[in-house]
Order: structure tokens, then C-alpha cells, then sequence
């Protein structure tokens, strides 16, 4: 039997193939040549862009994030940040695909408060039902509540992505066992979107069974962030080749690594 | 006549096309979307849709997000 390691281990989105699970968004960076850097350190295949009011007029040649983003590389992953009804979100899928000309996967987020970012659930169940009757490719950013993931998933979302920690707030994941019960629950991608701090954050929810990660600060706000991109990527890799080999059962006492027999003096 | 360009009161032409207002705000070839009263115009509208008095138009592009 052929190992799998992480690198024959293909995440599959969409009718598509990849080999990194590692998301990656593009917010936050210096500038647009750290941007690109990162996410070449981060081995990302698949990257978030949201979508804003052009400046009109003020800065003309001024480089658009989409100039760094080659679509033969890249599947640009539109999201719907910033929206906290169903209204502007599907508005917002709406253009992103008008402007990604017909592409039409995109990342569901509703928001519902301000100071946690936390989801408007409802509202993510009604705009995910209008999405994919409208032709969408959905992941949809949830929270990490089991039940809601399900019924995502039964709307017709192509990847559920719970919450780890608060967006930006790179606490780690703060709910093992909820991510644990999504992900055995699921026949969908699962993917933890939001609250990966470090490197070791990514590895744990590999570890739990997570198809992907999806993360920007932890990257973007980092001391180095081309040096947490790599770091990150080896997260992921190191997470899921521990997930595919079975971790040992924990025992509460001691196991000798070394023989018992042969020992040449009594003890 | 005014319109609601990206929030802005704007004074253009009577019966201005999508398409001259791009080609006036010199974003032709640019990667961008537009919608005119909350509904998606498409680009391949862009020469016959004609704006009205007091449309609310905004137009997008991709910025860095998360």
C-alpha cells in the first residue's frame, strides 16, 4: 500500500484538485509585494480577495490585487466580508462573479456584530439558500455549532468553515471537540476559517480531521510574515501527515521505549 | 442630470451609457463590476444601459481581504 503523505494527498474543491489545504487571505499585508511574497511562502493555492468601492480617480496604475493573483495559479476565492445581511451579501457574490467573469465560487460570510465578528447565523442559512439556488459555489463561514454545519451542508454548500477563534483574534481553536463532531458529521470540506494564531493552531485542526485552513492575520500581522507563511504551510502539512498516520492512544502512565529484556544488571 | 456615483452626488450628461461613464472615469480595462439600483449591470450591457436621474451606481473592484 502506498503512504500517503501530505504530498500525494490531493484536497479536492469543487471538481478541482490541490495539494496545499492552507487558505490564505490578502488583507492587512504592507503592500502589495509583501502580499504576493506571503502567499508564495504560504504554498497557497486558493486566496480570499473582497470586494470594495474602486477609487475613481485617485490613484490611476495604482496595482489591483487581482495583478498579483494569475488566475492559472490561483482560484480566487471572492468573499462576502463586511456583510451583515442577506441582502448585501448576495449583492456582493453577485459582482464578484460579474467581476471574476462567471466565476462563481465565493466565500459566505454574514456577519452579526462588530466587536465578535461572529455569524449572523440565520441570515448565513437564508443567503447560502439564495446563493446556491442562483448557480453558487458556497463556503460558507460559520460558527462552531454541529447542528448549523449540518444544515449548511444540506442547503447544498460545497465547504462548511467553522469559526476556530473571533476573526483576527488568533486565540487557537477554542472548541476542539465541536470542530471534531463537524468534521465527523460532515460529506462536505470542512475547513477552520478564522482564529488560527500560530503555526502549531493550523496543526491542530489538521489534526482533528479539518480538510483545510483558511487564515490571514496569523500570517499578515506576524513579526515576519513571509517567515509565518512557511511556517504555516509546514503547520498544515505536519497536521494533516498526522491525522493520515493515526496519532497513538494517550496512556495516563509510563511505556519504555527500550527493552525490558537483556537488562545486565538487576534493578 | 445627478446620479449616486460610489456615495457621491455626480453631476453627468442626460442619458449617459454605462459605457461613456467608464470610458469619462477612465477605468476602461479595468477589473471592475457595476450595479445601478442594487442590480448587477453586466459588462456586455454596458453600451446600452442608459443611467437615470438620481441611479445609484456603484462600481467595484478586488481589494486584499480575509
Amino acid at each position: 500500500m502506498p503512504i500517503e503523505t501530505a504530498a500525494t494527498d490531493r484536497f479536492t474543491l469543487a471538481g478541482r484538485e490541490y495539494s496545499s489545504r492552507l487558505l490564505v487571505g490578502t488583507g492587512k499585508y504592507k503592500d502589495m509585494a509583501e502580499t504576493a511574497r506571503a502567499i508564495e511562502a504560504s504554498g497557497a493555492e486558493i486566496v480570499t480577495v473582497a470586494v470594495r468601492r474602486t477609487n475613481l480617480g485617485q490613484t490611476p496604475g495604482e496595482p489591483n490585487i487581482l495583478d498579483i493573483l494569475p488566475p492559472e495559479r490561483y482560484t480566487i476565492l471572492p468573499n462576502t466580508a463586511g456583510c451583515y445581511d442577506v441582502e448585501t451579501a448576495v449583492r456582493t457574490c453577485r459582482l464578484a462573479r460579474e467581476l471574476l467573469d462567471g466565476h462563481n465560487l465565493v466565500k459566505l460570510e454574514v456577519l452579526g456584530d462588530e466587536k465578535t465578528l461572529f455569524p449572523d447565523v440565520i441570515a448565513t442559512l437564508k443567503a447560502a439558500e439564495e446563493l446556491v439556488k442562483d448557480g453558487f459555489q458556497v463556503m460558507v463561514y460559520t460558527n462552531d455549532d454541529p447542528i448549523v454545519a449540518r444544515q449548511l451542508e444540506e442547503i447544498g454548500c460545497i465547504a462548511v468553515m467553522p469559526l476556530a477563534a473571533p476573526i483576527g483574534s488568533g486565540l487557537g481553536i477554542r472548541n476542539p471537540l465541536n470542530i471534531r463532531t463537524i468534521v465527523e458529521n460532515a460529506h462536505v470540506p470542512i475547513l477552520v476559517d478564522a482564529g488560527v494564531g500560530t503555526a502549531s493552531d493550523a496543526a491542530v485542526a489538521m489534526e482533528l480531521g479539518c480538510d483545510g485552513v483558511l487564515m490571514n492575520t496569523a500570517i499578515a500581522a506576524a513579526r515576519d510574515p513571509i517567515l509565518m507563511a512557511s511556517a504555516m504551510r509546514k503547520g498544515i502539512e505536519a497536521g494533516r501527515e498526522a491525522y493520515l498516520a493515526g496519532r497513538m492512544a494517550p496512556k495516563r502512565f509510563a511505556s519504555a521505549s527500550s527493552p525490558i529484556e537483556g537488562l545486565f544488571f538487576q534493578h | 442630470m445627478q446620479i449616486i456615483l460610489n456615495g457621491a452626488a455626480t453631476e453627468v450628461a442626460d442619458a449617459l451609457t454605462m459605457a461613456e461613464l467608464i470610458e469619462q472615469l477612465k477605468l476602461g480595462g479595468r477589473r471592475l463590476a457595476v450595479e445601478v439600483n442594487a442590480e448587477l449591470v453586466p459588462r456586455s450591457r454596458f453600451s446600452e444601459h442608459r443611467l437615470a436621474p438620481q441611479d445609484q451606481v456603484e462600481i467595484i473592484h478586488a481589494v486584499g481581504g480575509g
